[in-house]
C-alpha cells in the first residue's frame, strides 16, 4: 500500500500532510527517533572508552572532540534521548503490563510529562555535572 | 512501507474557490477534498463558504448545506445522521471523526479541512475504498463459534461476563481509528489494523466463544497483531469513545499467558 508501489489509478487519500498531531502520536516516533539516538550515542561513548586503552594522544583527540561546541551538543542530546527513552520506556512497561494508562487523556498527559521530563531531567543533570566536574 | 508522501496521481491541487453566499453574516470556509473518476485527473481542494446562520449544528449539516445550496456533485456518504451507523466517518479539521456527531463548533481554526479517510484509494470526493477494510473485519470472523451442541434455548452469559463486552460491541465499524493509525497506514496489506482487532478481542473475551485458541491462531504472525505500536491515534479519534489500543493490549496479553 506504499506509495512508490501505488499501482491503483485512483487517488490515495492524504494522510500525515493533513493529519492533526496527538501527544501520543509524538511521544511514539520520538521513543523510536530516541531509541535510534541511544545507539549513535553508545558508539560515541565507546569510541572515548576505546580512546582510554589507545594511549594519551588517542584519548586527547577524542576528548577534544567530545569538549568542542559539536560534541558538547551531541551529548547532551544523547542525555536528553536517553531520559526519554527511559521515561517513555517505562510507560511502554506499565501499557503491556498492568495495562493501565489507556485513556486518551491521561496517555496525552502522560507524553507532554516525558517530553518535560527528558528535558527538565537532561538540564538538571548537565549543570550538576558540569558544575561539579 | 513508509511513504511520507502521496504517489504521483494523488498530489491535492488547488482547486476551485466558491462564491460566498450573498446576503450572509457569519459565513465559514470548508476546504474540501475533491476526485471526480469521471473527470480524472488529481484531486484537488475546493473552498467553499457556508452561511452557518442558515445551517444545522453538525459537519454533517454543513455538507447537505454545501450539496442543497452550492454544487449538487459534492459526493459524501450518509445514513443515520446519529452516530450509529458510521457511514459519514472522515477526516475533518485533521482528524478522523463521524460528521453526524462532530459539532462544527467544535473544530478550531478559520478555515475547516475536510478530507477522506486517510490512505485509502479514493472512489470520489469523501468516498473512500473500504474494500480491504471489510475483507480484515471478516477475517477475524465475527460470529460465536462453538463446539458444544446448541442449547434448547439460548447460550446463557452471566452479568460479569456480559459487561465483559462493554466498550466492545459498540463499535459501528466506520473505519475511523484504522484509518488513523500510521502502523495501518504503511502495513494495511498485512495489519489488521485496530478495529478489526477490537472486534477479535470481543469474540476472544465472550464467554460463550469456545474457539479462543483458533481465534489466537489466526492473528499469531509478525505483522496481524504485532503492528501495533501504541501510537495510540485510534483511541484519540474513536467517535464512540472505545479504546482499540487496550483491546490489542489485552490479545497480546492472551498470546503470552496461554503459552505461560
Amino acid at each position: 500500500m506504499s506509495g512508490s508501489e501505488w499501482t491503483d489509478p485512483r487517488p490515495m487519500s492524504p494522510h500525515v500532510q493533513i493529519w492533526k498531531w496527538h501527544w501520543t502520536m509524538a511521544a511514539s516516533i520520538f521513543h523510536r527517533v530516541t531509541g535510534v539516538g541511544n545507539y549513535l550515542g553508545a558508539l560515541l561513548i565507546s569510541v572515548w572508552v576505546i580512546s582510554i586503552a589507545a594511549g594519551p594522544e588517542a584519548y586527547a583527540f577524542v576528548e577534544g572532540i567530545m569538549l568542542s561546541p559539536i560534541g558538547q551538543i551531541l551529548l547532551f542530546f544523547w542525555l536528553t534521548s536517553l531520559l526519554f527513552h527511559f521515561a517513555n520506556g517505562i510507560r511502554h512497561m506499565l501499557w503491556d503490563g498492568p495495562k493501565v494508562g489507556f485513556q486518551p487523556k491521561v496517555a496525552s498527559g502522560w507524553s507532554v510529562f516525558n517530553f518535560a521530563f527528558a528535558i527538565v531531567a537532561a538540564a538538571t543533570i548537565w549543570s550538576l555535572a558540569t558544575n561539579l566536574f | 512501507m513508509v511513504q511520507l508522501t502521496l504517489p504521483k496521481n494523488s498530489k491535492v491541487g488547488k482547486g476551485k474557490e466558491w462564491p460566498k453566499p450573498e446576503g450572509a453574516k457569519n459565513t465559514r470556509a470548508f476546504k474540501i477534498y475533491r476526485y471526480s473518476p469521471e473527470e480524472g485527473g488529481n484531486p484537488r481542494w475546493d473552498t467553499y463558504w457556508v452561511d452557518m446562520d442558515r445551517c444545522g449544528p453538525m459537519v454533517l449539516d454543513v455538507l447537505f448545506w454545501i450539496k442543497n445550496n452550492v454544487d449538487p456533485t459534492l459526493a459524501f456518504r450518509r445514513s443515520c445522521r446519529e452516530g450509529v451507523c458510521g457511514s459519514c466517518s472522515m477526516n475533518i479539521g485533521g482528524q478522523n471523526t463521524i460528521a453526524c456527531t462532530k459539532g462544527w463548533d467544535e473544530v478550531a481554526g478559520k478555515t475547516i479541512t475536510i478530507a477522506p479517510l486517510p490512505h485509502l484509494p479514493v472512489v470520489k470526493d469523501l468516498i473512500p475504498d473500504l474494500t480491504n477494510f471489510y475483507a480484515q473485519h471478516a477475517y477475524v470472523q465475527p460470529y460465536l463459534k462453538t463446539d458444544t451442541p446448541e442449547p434448547e434455548k439460548e447460550w446463557k452469559q452471566s452479568e460479569e461476563q456480559r459487561n465483559e463486552l462493554n466498550g466492545l460491541y459498540e463499535c459501528i465499524l466506520c473505519a475511523c481509528c484504522s484509518t488513523s493509525c500510521p502502523s495501518y497506514w504503511w502495513n494495511g496489506d498485512k495489519y489488521l489494523g485496530p478495529a478489526a482487532l477490537l472486534q477479535a478481542y470481543r469474540w476472544l473475551i465472550d464467554s460463550r466463544d469456545e474457539a479462543t485458541g483458533e481465534r489466537l491462531d489466526d492473528l499469531e504472525d509478525p505483522f496481524k497483531l504485532y503492528r501495533c505500536h501504541t501510537i495510540m491515534n485510534c483511541a484519540q479519534v474513536c467517535p464512540k469513545g472505545l479504546n482499540p489500543a487496550k483491546a490489542i493490549a489485552k490479545i497480546k496479553h492472551m498470546m503470552v499467558e496461554r503459552v505461560a
